[in-house]
C-alpha cells in the first residue's frame, strides 16, 4: 500500500512527466523530495504494479488507427473463462474482459477491443473471434467509437 | 493536425513503455533513437500540444492502490448528448469517455481511490443526468496491453 509521500508523487505525476532534462529532480523540487528518492519510489511503484508502465499514451485516431471497435459477445457461462483467455491472446486484441450482463438490455459478458485503419478491418478481426468462439457464442455486436469525449486518465485528488 | 515525421513515428513507437528511471531519462532514450535530447523534448512537446499524444508519464493502476475502476454506459437521448457529455466529463472520476454507435451511446471509465467511490460516482451521474447508469465491473481480465504502432 502507498504512503502519503507516494500519494504526493502520484498527484504530481498523474498528469504527465515534466519535459525537462532532469524530470524526476524537477518533480522532487515540486514536492520537496530529493531526485534520488523520487526515482527510488517510482521504481518501487513500478515493481509493485501500481505503475503499469511509464511512457507515451497516443491518441489512436491521430496515429492512424481510425476505427475502434468494442466487440461484445454473449458466451456460455461455463466456457467464457477458457474462451476469454484464447480471445485475449489474439495479437490484435488490445484488452479483453469478462463483465456481468445487464439483462434484458445487455446480454453480452465478454468484451474484446479491436483496432484498425477501417471498420472493415475491425469486422474481419471480429469474424476471427467469432470463429474461435463457435457455438459457445449466442449473440454478438461491435460498437464503433465515433468520438473521444474525454481521455485524461485517472486523477486522484491533491 | 500536422503530418507525423519519421522521427515522430519513431518516438511514438518506442516510447509507449519502459521509459527509464534515471537522472537524464530523455537523454538516454534520445541516444537510443539516434536523436538529441533537445529534439526529443521538442517533439514530445509538439506531439502533446497537437494531441497526438494524450499524455506522457506513468500510468497508474488504481486497483493496486486500493481503488477501483469500472466501465459504465449510458443510453443518452440524442437531443441531450452535449449536455450529458458535459455533466459526465465534469466528474474527475471519469478517466475516459467515448461516444459509440449503439442505443448505449456513451461509454466511460470511472476510476476512484476507494471501493465505495464507484457507487458514489454512479449515483452522482444518475442524479445529475436523470439517466440510469449501466455498470460493467470487470469480473476477469484476460489481457491488457494498450500499445499501438503508428500507421500513418
Amino acid at each position: 500500500m502507498i504512503d502519503e509521500i507516494d500519494r504526493a508523487l502520484i498527484v504530481a505525476t498523474q498528469g504527465g512527466l515534466p519535459l525537462v532534462a532532469r524530470p524526476y529532480h524537477a518533480i522532487g523540487e515540486q514536492i520537496g523530495l530529493p531526485g534520488e528518492e523520487v526515482m527510488r519510489r517510482l521504481q518501487a511503484l513500478l515493481a509493485a504494479g501500481i505503475i503499469r508502465r511509464i511512457g507515451a499514451v497516443p491518441n489512436h485516431y491521430a496515429i492512424g488507427w481510425t476505427a475502434n471497435g468494442m466487440t461484445v459477445w454473449d458466451v456460455a457461462d461455463d466456457q467464457v473463462d477458457a474462451l476469454g483467455a484464447i480471445v485475449g491472446a489474439l495479437p490484435f486484441v488490445t484488452h479483453s474482459y469478462r463483465r456481468p450482463r445487464a439483462l434484458p438490455a445487455w446480454p453480452y459478458n465478454l468484451f474484446a477491443m479491436v483496432h484498425g485503419s477501417s471498420r472493415d478491418e475491425c469486422a474481419v478481426k471480429a469474424l476471427e473471434i467469432k470463429a474461435l468462439l463457435g457455438d459457445a457464442c449466442r449473440a454478438n455486436d461491435i460498437l464503433y467509437s465515433t468520438k473521444i469525449l474525454k481521455k485524461t486518465g485517472l486523477r486522484i485528488g491533491g | 493536425m500536422s503530418e507525423l515525421t519519421a522521427v515522430d513515428r519513431k518516438i511514438i513507437d518506442n516510447l509507449q513503455g519502459e521509459f527509464p528511471i534515471c537522472e537524464r531519462p530523455y537523454a538516454a532514450v534520445a541516444e537510443r533513437l539516434g536523436i538529441s535530447e533537445e529534439v526529443l523534448l521538442q517533439r514530445l512537446e509538439r506531439l502533446l500540444a497537437d494531441k497526438v499524444l494524450t499524455r506522457f508519464g506513468p500510468m497508474y493502476q488504481i486497483e493496486r492502490m486500493g481503488g477501483a475502476f469500472i466501465l459504465a454506459a449510458l443510453a443518452v437521448p440524442e437531443a441531450r448528448y452535449e449536455e450529458v457529455t458535459a455533466l459526465v466529463n465534469a466528474l474527475p472520476q471519469v478517466a475516459h469517455n467515448y461516444r459509440r454507435e449503439h442505443a448505449m451511446n456513451m461509454w466511460f471509465v470511472l476510476a476512484t481511490e476507494t471501493q465505495g467511490g464507484i457507487a458514489e460516482a454512479v449515483a452522482r451521474i444518475e442524479h445529475d443526468t436523470g439517466l440510469p447508469v449501466y455498470a460493467f465491473p470487470k469480473e476477469r481480465e484476460f489481457f491488457v496491453e494498450m500499445k499501438l504502432e503508428t500507421r500513418r
